[in-house]
């Protein structure tokens, strides 16, 4: 027999007894159905992950902090406490944590190290609201990022480094604030109020560059340096010269081909000199991880179900082998091989396998894309583009070939057993 | 067409015993015979006497505990599987006592078994089968389920099966056992057209008298022994 004929025959062969098939198929349905959807939730939002991470086109970005000695900023002491340093800032303490801050001269020693080509601080500016026109107020926040940052424009362009004040508003504050549309926002002038220390409320205009879609990152608006230096100025107002030039934190632009070691290279220096850099992949690697960390549990309730339905199809062709002995019997005698019945019954196995997951991964796929289309246009429709199921052909025909392998391994034994059966003694069997 | 000097079957001491200790039973204690090419051998005897274990063994379906079974001279010890399998395949037919077809598949399906089995193109096949069916007079049931055929139609319908690959021995148990006079006639008449015309071996077991009388030689088989052996051109080792 070819190949291909035994194939076809092993294909019938499974249709002859339809109610018991169909058993076994729904069994490995149900296993393929939960694998798929499971990797489907993990494609989706770590698909969402990337294309965020990507779109803020941050690669070449750290976060710079300064390294606590004795390392994590929030593990509690057990060191006793540590030697007054009247040369080392310090920022909230009390409650077993303390957050070291950078000042100037901890940025120049951190521009000093090879591969860091820009180091900006993480400057924190409580807004309170925005309004335009004699409209309504609401309430405003600005982004932390400092350099580098882009995200999804809906209209408009980046900021630039030579943009007076400039912001790139939200869509979510289209409407609010009167625009008919993004096109029409573009130019437009919003103001910004803003309390300092003192409590003495200030106004501060801003120019519309850019309209962007919201992201689960950053809820805040990207603004221009010069605004922020201007909001920062106007918080800062009345503030004591000493406490104004601390930060808590500082993003360094790096190019890893000026360090010989590279990006680790850097680290390790940063390191070296009493801080701590990570990059937002560092961050959200984290993240990803955790998400993979999940689906892989879910997977295995999927896997439990198929390793469930791999007994199933033992007992399916258990049955077929029992109830064909005679044909198999007959098939002998006609001169069809070992390899060649072991290989038809293999082939019942793994198409049987093939059924059940084809079957599941389609119908998870219709199921998990309506579900996914109901939520990003429902609860979800703030988070622009987040589809919380999608489908990457690599990891579905990777589900549909892992079934098939259980199913080719359940089906070793009743396909050796046929394979070894006598002929004589099957053609006798009753 | 003579049949040749040369035997296509033969065996020497075979014996054969089924199960161990004490239900331990000798089917076969030493038989030694041999079938020429183009004959018509009737193997006849009691029932339980050892007939159709005779024919498994000169079939080369099941092996003896003792003696050797000679094909074409080559002692079935001395091939491989492979070899035996693609010898029955392409050299035996076969008639079983109890049809033994494959249930819910077609007559013709049926038919080409051994043809799909050989591997032989799907086109090329059917024919083959569609020839075989003409031949036993069922062509018009080809489409027909084979578990839907009447007894006599299904006789017909496994020896167009035993013919569909051409062999040179046809091994037949019982073909007339469960079949009137009539119909036994048709099936039987066929074969022996088979064997004048085109010089097939026919090797049959059975206990009907005429059908024993029309073969060339009779092997009487009693109690595993070969009890006498009638036939022009048959021999039988002392
Ligand atoms: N698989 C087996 N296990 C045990 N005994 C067997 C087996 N097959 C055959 N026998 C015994 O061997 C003897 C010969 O059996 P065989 O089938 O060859 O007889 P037979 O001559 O063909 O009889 P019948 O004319 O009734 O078909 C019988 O006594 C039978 O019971
Ligand atoms: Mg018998």
């Amino acid at each position: 027999m070819s190949p291909l004929e035994i194939v076809r025959t092993a294909i019938a062969n499974t249709f002859r007894s339809r109610l018991r098939t169909s058993l076994t198929v729904l069994a490995i349905f149900v296993g393929a159905f939960t694998l798929t959807l499971t990797n489907g939730v993990g494609t989706g939002i770590n698909a969402y992950i990337t294309t965020q991470v990507d779109s803020m086109g941050a690669s070449d970005v750290m976060i710079v902090t300064k390294a606590r000695a004795g390392g994590n900023p929030f593990a509690a002491s057990d060191e006793g406490p540590t030697v007054h340093d009247a040369g080392r800032a310090t920022a909230m303490s009390g409650e077993g944590m303390q957050i070291e801050v950078l000042t100037d001269r901890d940025l120049a020693a951190i521009l000093a190290i090879d591969g860091i080509t820009r180091v900006e601080p993480f400057v924190t500016v409580t807004t309170d609201y925005v309004t335009r026109e004699a409209r309504e107020k609401y309430d405003f926040t600005v982004a932390t990022g400092g350099v580098g940052l882009n995200v999804d424009f809906v209209a408009g362009r980046p900021l630039r480094e030579d943009d007076a004040h400039a912001l790139i508003l939200p869509v979510s504050y289209l409407t609010p604030l009167g625009f008919d549309d993004a096109d029409a926002a573009l130019g437009g002038l919003v103001t910004i109020g803003i309390t300092d220390v003192g409590g003495q409320l200030h106004l501060v205009e801003a120019e519309i560059v850019g309209v962007q879609e919201v992201t689960i990152f950053d809820s805040g608006t990207l603004i221009s340096a010069r605004l922020k230096e201007a909001l920062h100025e106007a918080q800062m107002t009345g503030m004591p010269a000493g406490y104004r030039d601390v930060y808590m934190m500082a993003s360094a632009r790096f190019e890893p081909g000026r360090n010989a070691l590279g990006e680790k290279g850097i680290k390790e220096a940063l390191a070296g000199s009493g801080y701590a850099g990570s990059t937002l992949q560092d961050q959200l690697g984290m993240m990803t991880s955790v998400i993979t960390g999940i689906v892989w549990v879910l997977n295995a309730f999927g896997i439990i179900a198929l390793v469930a339905a791999g007994f199933g199809i033992i007992n399916t062709l258990l049955m077929s082998v029992q109830e064909r002995t005679r044909e198999i019997g007959l098939m002998k005698s006609m001169g069809m091989s070992r390899a060649r019945l072991f290989a038809l019954f293999s082939s019942e196995a793994i198409f049987i396998g093939f059924l059940g997951s084809a079957l599941g991964a389609g119908v998870a796929i219709v199921a998990g894309t309506i579900v996914s289309t109901l939520l990003a246009e429902g609860p979800l429709a703030s988070l622009a583009g987040l589809r919380v199921i999608a489908f990457d052909p690599l990891p579905v025909a990777l589900v549909v070939a892992l079934v098939m392998t259980i199913a080719f391994f359940a089906g070793t034994l009743p396909a050796a057993r046929a394979s070894r059966l006598d002929a004589i003694d099957a053609l006798r069997y009753e | 067409m003579l049949p040749s000097r040369q035997s296509v079957l033969r065996s020497r001491n075979v014996s054969k015993s089924y199960g161990d200790g004490a239900a331990r039973f000798q089917a076969l204690r030493g038989v030694s015979l041999d079938i020429h090419a183009g004959e018509s051998v009737a193997i006849v005897g009691k029932s339980g006497s050892g007939k159709s274990t005779l024919m498994h063994l000169l079939a080369l379906l099941d092996s003896p505990d003792t003696g050797s079974i000679d094909v074409d001279g080559i002692d079935a010890k001395d091939r491989s599987r492979r070899a035996l399998d693609t010898l029955r395949n392409e050299t035996f037919g076969f008639v079983f006592q109890q049809f033994f077809m494959i249930p819910n598949a077609t007559v013709l399906e049926n038919v080409v078994l051994p043809l799909k089995i050989a591997g032989m193109p799907r086109r090329l096949r059917i024919a083959r089968g569609m020839e075989v069916l003409e031949q036993v007079e069922l062509a018009d049931k080809a489409a027909n389920r084979a578990t839907a055929l009447s007894g006599g139609q299904k006789q017909r319908m496994v020896i167009a099966r035993a013919l569909a690959n051409r062999p040179k021995v046809i091994f037949a148990d019982e073909p007339t056992g469960n079949l009137d006079s009539a119909t036994g006639e048709v099936v039987i008449g066929l074969l022996f057209a088979l064997n004048a015309q085109e010089g097939l071996t026919l090797v049959i077991v059975t206990h009907d008298e005429e059908l024993a009388g029309r073969c060339d030689t009779r092997f009487v088989i009693a109690d595993g022994l070969l009890a006498r052996a009638v036939g022009p051109r048959s021999t039988v080792a002392a």
